[in-house]
């Protein structure tokens, strides 16, 4: 042991005589860092990141967290907490100086930190890091780097992380200017970039196809190249569009659901549907500030817990709003209009002035936040988790009105009210919990959009056109036609908006949904038969 | 004006408009002169004409109360001409022909010597003929899209050529990522569309082909950005340096900076300059997957002056909230108070026409540096800042313009006004003068 230490002892002391000689540039580099020439602090980063001194990869990760700091001597610091080390010798401070400004990042400086960061993770042991660390180099292809490249590929074993450094050398060859002899070796370059696919490697090759300094034959294989990952990108193109249209109805499927119930089954046009919505979102953000201070630990699936409990919030709210108001206005849909906007503009004012008019900010939880890559395609988590979670909606309400006894009294109760009370069904007590189910899935759609979209009490606003939109256009009273209605409009935005604009696309919408409900005034899903009320 | 900021998707408005403009009825009050003990007489009356109701109520009511605070410092200083200063407050609800009447109502009932008040474009442009019909003064502190030039307004906000362009610079200098393609997106209304107008001109002239210029806008209360992200994403994935310029309405960023996010646009890969984004915007945002991106503005609440110390402490004493953000808008009127002060006080009156003509070269310090002064446009001169969001909500300024840039009433780069000048000093006493054909264009100012 003792041995061991005098060794290591000895090899530090062996290696600090190599490194003073180039002491002198080095400690520039470490005060460039500080320079208010945005140039010089690059210049400074590329110098330390090629280093092998010992605090260069401190400093350069304390750059990135913003916790380097400049003294008026120009000394620089690393502060972590009360803890204040200085970056050039990594000696704790004997005191704290006074005046330490926070040495300033900008997107220039954190593409080079990344950059710099990368070329050092590149060497390290598990090989998830190194490929994060060849994906960031890909994405840059520095020249500068490329020797750093060609050395962690001579040593590479993992074969993914190979295939992806021949990438990477492949894009980092080709972004330099090409060399008079260089012909074969950029060839090769093209093919394994046109093998590799995708935008990045379009972005490449495109530049190579209409450069004039390339050789006509890397030009003319860069062109069909580009060609080819054309294609593909186009094919996955309509799948990314299909997606995005499935998603968005899936936004419109969460918000009609509940209407599809107080309106599409109760015949109740209820304004303040859109409020009941943001109130969800409220309760989201109410639960999570609530798990915050209590269980901390839980903050990541605060939103789970939000799920149930906007449910129950909004569900209870929908049955006092049903048996204080709405019940005495069956029937007369004009003063029910009226009452539900007012109530609406009341909620609105209310949830103003208890949580203020600007919006708050609910947290998206790191699981869903980000994006997984299926094929040529980016599928947003967020997107697909609140697709998934309109399915389970839609499925748990068909169970609920299918399958329940609760479901039965409902569908009883609409297509005949007086023959379902002299059946011994207590309308009014069906009432209130239609009502409140109606008012439960907007606190849930709330809860979904909270995640996409800002909280505010106008939230509402928002989705109410829209949500009578689809319940209208797919057949009122009809569940499937909700369904079928919000993929619908959902998919035809979608299609429509990359080629004709977003604004025009909406218009369009608008227009074919009015022109369709002309001939087919009872939507795409009419229900049928004698119990329907005219 | 841009930041049409909270919720103003149209179907909304309608509705709270109505709503509000009820409410608005009863709602004008007198804030009572403060405590003046030193200035006596008949009090000065100063209109603010800003929001307090309806959907632009959030960004307005906090200049309406900066401006209470400008008024209170007066009279504490001895008011104006040994007179008090008296805020006429008025309320027109985010609701555009009643901006009109609350302005008619402000300079004929009440005679109000200056007007202080407006957010959105079309607000300026609803009560523009009101103040040149009977010769009244307003100010006018938001950025906007320039084209403008009356007599009767000061525009203490930025012009195009004092936000939008060195924005623009800014992104095509090597600091900035020297960007070769950009993505203009915004919301589909007067404001976007004119400064990108004006910006696919300059860039054209800058040596930006036209292919690589995307133009994109969206319809008020956006949420649902997936498509347009990912054509950002492909247009930027041509192998050149791609920016995206957003004049993006307040409320609808929020989405469309998570979608770039989840989408795994960061910073670094295409930044996105916003013009409309702003310290209160941030607000109720989650700024950590914002880190690094941009915004442009003369004024950011983190820039480190005295007068800036000051100001900000002030601002928390007087509404006895220590978080409350100051913004752009705020420190537009804080000039053009002072401004306006110095003019009355260098006229010896309130006379309309003489304090009109005493403005013309006045200067007032900015808070974050320089000397704002009164051109004979009625534009200011002003620095331009670029700041990056940071992850406490607050911007750190990376690059700023190196002299202060005159406001520039119509702009260079749009082929029709490209040889008007605005000049309100005699002989010429235009607002829109043609200096190709030496001849005034007439009454019509915008």
């Amino acid at each position: 042991m003792h041995r061991l230490r005098t060794t290591c002892l000895l090899a530090a002391l062996w290696l600090g005589a190599m490194v003073l000689p180039g002491h002198g540039a080095r400690a520039d580099a470490f005060a460039d860092l500080a320079s208010p020439q945005f140039a010089a602090v690059t210049a400074a980063i590329s110098t330390l990141a090629a280093s092998d001194d010992p605090q260069a990869g401190a400093t350069l990760q304390a750059l990135g967290e913003r916790s380097l700091f400049v003294a008026p001597d120009g000394n620089i610091y690393i502060r972590h907490g009360g803890s204040v080390v200085e970056a050039r010798t990594g000696q704790p401070a004997d005191s704290v100086p006074e005046g330490l400004k926070p040495i300033r990042l900008n997107n220039r400086i954190r593409t080079a930190l990344a950059g710099a960061q990368a070329g050092r993770e590149l060497l390290a042991p598990q090989p998830a890091t190194r490929l994060r660390a060849a994906d960031a180099l890909y994405a840059r292809h520095d020249p500068a780097m490329l020797a750093v490249v060609e050395h962690a590929l001579a040593v590479e074993k993992d074969a993914t992380v190979r295939t992806r450094l021949t990438e990477v050398r492949a894009a980092t060859i080709l972004g330099q200017p090409p060399a008079p002899d260089a012909t074969a070796l950029r060839l090769e370059a093209v093919r394994a970039l046109a093998a590799a696919g995708g935008p990045e490697a379009r972005g490449i090759l495109a530049t190579l196809a209409c450069s004039d300094a390339e050789a006509p034959a890397v030009r003319h294989e860069a062109q069909q190249a580009v060609s080819r990952i054309d294609w593909h990108l186009r094919a996955w193109g309509v799948a990314q569009n299909a997606f995005y249209g499935l998603s968005y109805g899936s936004v419109l499927l969460l918000a009609a659901t509940g209407l599809a119930i107080t309106f599409g089954v109760m015949g109740v046009i209820n304004m303040a549907h859109g409020e009941m919505m943001m109130i969800g979102a409220y309760v989201t953000w109410m639960v999570q500030q609530a798990i915050r201070a209590t269980v901390p630990a839980l903050e990541p699936v605060a939103i789970l817990v939000a799920i149930p409990v906007a449910f129950v919030v909004c569900g209870a709210l929908g049955i006092v709003i049903e048996r204080g108001l709405i019940r005495f206005l069956y029937g007369r849909p004009l003063e029910t209009l009226l009452a539900t906007w007012g109530l609406s503009l009341i909620l609105q004012q209310a949830v103003r002035s208890i949580f203020g008019p600007t919006n708050i900010a609910v947290q998206t939880p790191a699981w869903l936040s980000g994006s997984v890559a299926v094929g040529g395609m980016d599928i947003t988590l967020n997107r697909l988790a609140i697709l998934v979670f309109a399915g389970l909606v839609l499925g748990g309400l068909m169970l609920v009105l299918r399958r329940t006894p609760l479901g039965l009294q409902m569908r009883a109760v609409t297509q005949n009210r007086r023959m379902a009370a002299l059946m011994g069904i207590r309308t009014p007590r069906v009432d209130a919990l239609a009502f409140g189910l109606g008012a439960g899935l907007a606190g849930l759609a709330g809860v979904a959009v909270s995640q996409i979209d800002n909280v505010s009490p106008n939230l509402g606003q928002s989705y109410i056109i829209d949500s009578f939109m689809v319940v209208v256009f797919g057949g009122v009273g009809n569940l499937w036609g909700t369904l079928a209605a919000a993929l619908a409009l959902g998919m035809g935005g979608k299609v429509l908006e990359p080629t004709i604009g977003a604004v025009s696309a909406k218009i369009a919408i608008l227009v074919l949904v009015i022109l369709y409900i002309q001939r087919h005034p009872r939507g795409m899903f009419p229900v049928r038969g004698r119990g329907v009320e005219s | 004006m841009p930041v049409t900021l909270p919720h103003l998707s149209r179907r909304a408005f309608g509705r709270l408009a109505l709503a509000s403009s009820a409410a608005a009825v009863g709602g004008m009050w007198r804030a009572a002169p403060a405590r003046a003990a030193a200035p006596a007489g008949e009090p000065i009356r100063v209109g603010i004409l800003h929001s307090l109701s309806g959907t632009m109520a959030i960004s307005e009511t906090t200049l309406k109360d900066a401006m209470l605070m400008l008024i209170a410092e007066q009279n504490r200083k001895g008011g104006l001409l040994g007179r008090p200063l008296e805020a006429v407050v008025v309320d027109p609800a985010s609701n555009w022909p009643l901006f009109a009447e609350k302005a008619r109502q402000l300079l004929s009932v009440d005679r109000a010597s200056a007007v202080f008040g407006c957010w959105t474009s079309v607000s300026r442009k609803s009560v523009l003929p009101v103040f040149e019909e009977l010769n009244g003064i307003l100010f006018y502190p938001v950025q906007y899209e320039g084209q403008e030039c009356s007599r009767n307004i000061f525009y203490t906000g930025a012009a195009p050529n004092q936000q939008a362009i060195p924005a623009v610079d800014y992104l095509l200098s090597e600091d900035g990522g020297g960007a070769k393609r950009f993505a203009l997106v915004g919301t589909d209304y007067v404001y976007p569309r004119t400064t990108n107008q004006i910006l696919a001109n300059y860039l054209k002239a800058k040596g930006i082909a036209e292919a690589d210029i995307m133009v994109n806008y969206t319809p008020f209360g956006q949420s649902d950005w997936q498509t347009i992200v990912s054509q950002i994403k492909a247009f930027g994935s041509a192998g050149k340096k791609t920016a995206v310029v957003s004049t993006i309405n307040g409320d609808a960023n929020v989405p469309f900076y998570k979608e770039l996010g989840n989408q795994g646009i960061s910073a670094t890969d295409i930044p996105v300059m916003a013009f409309s984004v702003g310290e209160e915007e941030l607000a109720g945002m989650d700024t950590a997957p914002l880190v690094g991106q941009l915004a442009a503005w003369n004024y950011f609440e983190s820039i480190d002056t005295p007068a800036n110390t000051a100001f900000i402490r002030q601002w928390h004493d007087f509404t006895k909230n220590p978080k409350r953000t100051t913004n752009d808008p705020m420190e537009a009127h804080y000039i053009g108070f002072n401004m306006w002060v110095q003019a009355v006080t260098r006229a010896g009156t309130t006379d309309h026409d003489k304090v009109i003509d005493a403005m013309i070269g006045i200067r007032q310090p900015n808070l974050t540096g320089g000397v704002a002064e009164m051109l004979p446009d009625h534009h200011l001169t002003k620095p331009v800042y670029i700041g990056e969001i940071q992850d406490d909500g607050q911007f750190s300024v990376v690059w700023k313009t190196p002299a202060l840039v005159p406001g520039q009433a119509w702009s260079p780069w749009v082929p029709e006004t490209k040889d008007l000048i605005g000049d309100w000093s005699k002989p010429i006493a235009c607002g829109n003068y043609n200096t190709a054909t030496k001849t005034c264009l007439g009454h019509r100012h915008a």
